[in-house]
């Protein structure tokens, strides 16, 4: 099949929104499997010329692959972990009280509308939910402990913004997916603030932020300055580092994510 | 080849009124609205304005082409890091702010006006280094006489408006770009800008007692799949054309702006 047909054949509308093409879509894309997407993305200009989908597909068959399929399913592993994290908190008593039953309460129908909005998309090719331990096997008193609950959200939405942000280059070519996939990743991005705050830090991310905290290693590669292939600490030398770091998130990669969020599956 | 084309024209010192009443003109800007976008099967068109008369005596700098393709996306995200940057830069004066500011004011209005420099300047030195002389947006030239600065609610107000309109421009262009370097770098940029929309809602909803201001349902979207609807959990996704005529109504922005050769899809 020319892959330009197929990119064609994906492109809006067709993929989502009438329930028969959207199995018959998703059954191509399974036989196009991997060689439909790229999963990791140059950070120099020089490479990247220009434009042109045909070309900056073609760099993507020398990557990390992963498929629309394979990213909805990451993407619903999160949502799913999301969302029962925030019911399971609800549902205890005595956990979230007072102005903060509202916050959570917003952010668990965020979830709940996130998860559902995947496996409509998905449909038959949805994965189950995973069993999870949000105790991480006993490393935290997730549910007892309302600050190690704040933490742990905290580290949930910024890893959440993360993985959508690390995908976004895959869906480049399917205008549709990488719409929905932004409207969703920015408003994980406020729920991200909005604990960060809550637990009194800056609602961005300086630096590596804590590196002695639990959830580190949410955190690790957001202190980098290079964006566009530009040190920024060099090119713009009147600002400080910290700013220059919040300033700009940073992805993860699938396997970086999958990583943080394996420790809650079991 | 399908090119979509949003028409922009400038305004013309001579011209009869009932031809300058087909084009919407606010503040600084002419836009032509969504409902007369244009479909043009001429891939290399780039340019669908003159300039004349009155126009003659407007320098480069007060009227700027945002090209098409990549380079319109990046030149329209720069103009937009532009207007919050000049606008922040009313806001922080030093060490204070220009309204009397409450306990945790000024560190957040300090750290978003240093982010929003750093995201102009980024942009500017991006786009210099890919495209020559008069591809690249000029330094802008803005008039924020209508915004009482020492007001701490018209700030936060304005403010808010900025942050989301700049979530919605970046959520709207990411489609836009056929690049994937240049769609990852929006995609580092339009969640701190989600995370400054987070926090300015905030301090709003702490004076006004709204808990869940961060993410309201008057910022969120439904999406629909088929018949199915997904309510109020997404931030929308803008198209260039209706940011601008947005920004236009503000009347902030004096550079005049062309962008009829935006991508729309």
């Amino acid at each position: 099949m020319n892959f330009i047909n197929f990119l064609d054949k994906i492109a809006d509308g067709e993929l989502l929104n009438i329930k028969a093409n959207r199995k018959e879509s998703f059954g191509h894309m399974k036989n196009i499997g991997k060689q439909a997407a790229l999963a990791s993305i140059p950070f120099a200009f020089a490479a990247t010329s220009n434009k042109t989908k045909a070309a900056t597909m073609s760099s993507a068959f020398a990557s990390a692959m992963a498929s629309p399929i394979e990213i909805l399913n990451f993407a619903l592993t999160l949502e799913y972990l999301e969302k029962e994290f925030y019911q399971i908190g609800m549902d205890t008593n005595g956990l979230i009280t007072g102005d903060d039953r509202d916050v959570f309460g917003l952010i668990l129908k965020h979830e709940d509308e996130h998860v559902k909005f995947l496996l409509t998309a998905l449909g038959e090719n949805a994965i189950e939910k995973p069993q999870f331990d949000f105790t991480a096997g006993g490393a935290f008193n997730t549910f007892g402990d309302y600050q190690t609950f704040l933490l742990l959200s905290q580290g949930f939405e910024d890893t959440g913004v993360r993985a959508y942000k690390g995908q976004a280059g895959a869906l480049i070519d399917n205008n549709a997916l990488l719409e929905y996939a932004l409207q969703i990743h920015s408003i994980e991005a406020r729920h991200a603030s909005k604990v960060r705050r809550m637990r009194m830090e800056k609602g961005w991310i300086t630096g590596n932020g804590d590196e002695s905290s639990p959830i580190a290693a949410v955190y690790a590669g957001e202190a980098n300055t290079i964006q566009g292939g530009v040190d920024l600490n060099a090119a713009l030398p009147q600002y400080s580092n910290s700013s220059i770091t919040e300033a700009f998130d940073e992805p993860l990669t699938m396997d970086e994510v999958n990583a943080i969020a394996g420790l809650f599956i079991v | 080849m399908k090119k979509p084309v949003i028409k922009v024209e400038v305004n013309r010192g001579n011209e009869n009124a009932s031809s300058r009443r087909s084009f919407l003109k606010l503040g600084g800007l002419a836009v032509v609205g969504s409902s007369l976008m244009l479909y043009s099967c001429q891939p290399e068109e780039d340019e669908i304005f003159s300039l004349d008369a009155k126009a003659k005596g407007v320098n480069n700098k007060k009227v700027f082409n945002l090209g098409k393709g990549d380079r319109a996306i990046l030149n329209y995200a720069y103009i937009l890091e532009q207007l919050e940057a000049a606008f922040y830069s009313n806001v922080v004066n030093g060490n204070s702010l220009s309204f009397d500011s409450m306990d945790g004011d000024y560190e957040i209005f300090y750290d978003i006006y240093q982010h929003e420099l750093i995201h102009r300047d980024f942009f500017e030195l991006v786009l210099d280094s890919l495209f020559g002389p008069g591809q690249v947006a000029p330094n802008l030239e803005f008039d924020f006489s209508s915004v009482n600065f020492q007001d701490r609610d018209t700030v936060l107000t304005f403010s808010q408006i900025l942050e989301d309109t700049g979530v919605q421009a970046y959520n709207g262009a990411g489609k836009l770009l056929s690049n994937a370097t240049y769609l990852l770098l929006a995609g580092k940029i339009v969640s701190v800008e989600a995370r400054h929309a987070s926090a300015i809602r905030d301090l709003i909803g702490e004076t006004t007692g709204d808990t869940d201001n961060f993410a309201d349902e008057d910022i969120t979207v439904d999406l629909a799949l088929g018949n199915q609807v997904f309510p109020e959990a997404f931030d929308d996704a803008v198209a260039p054309g209706d940011i601008l005529e947005r920004v236009a109504g503000t009347g902030f922005l004096k550079t005049r702006i062309i962008a009829n050769n935006v991508p729309t899809e």
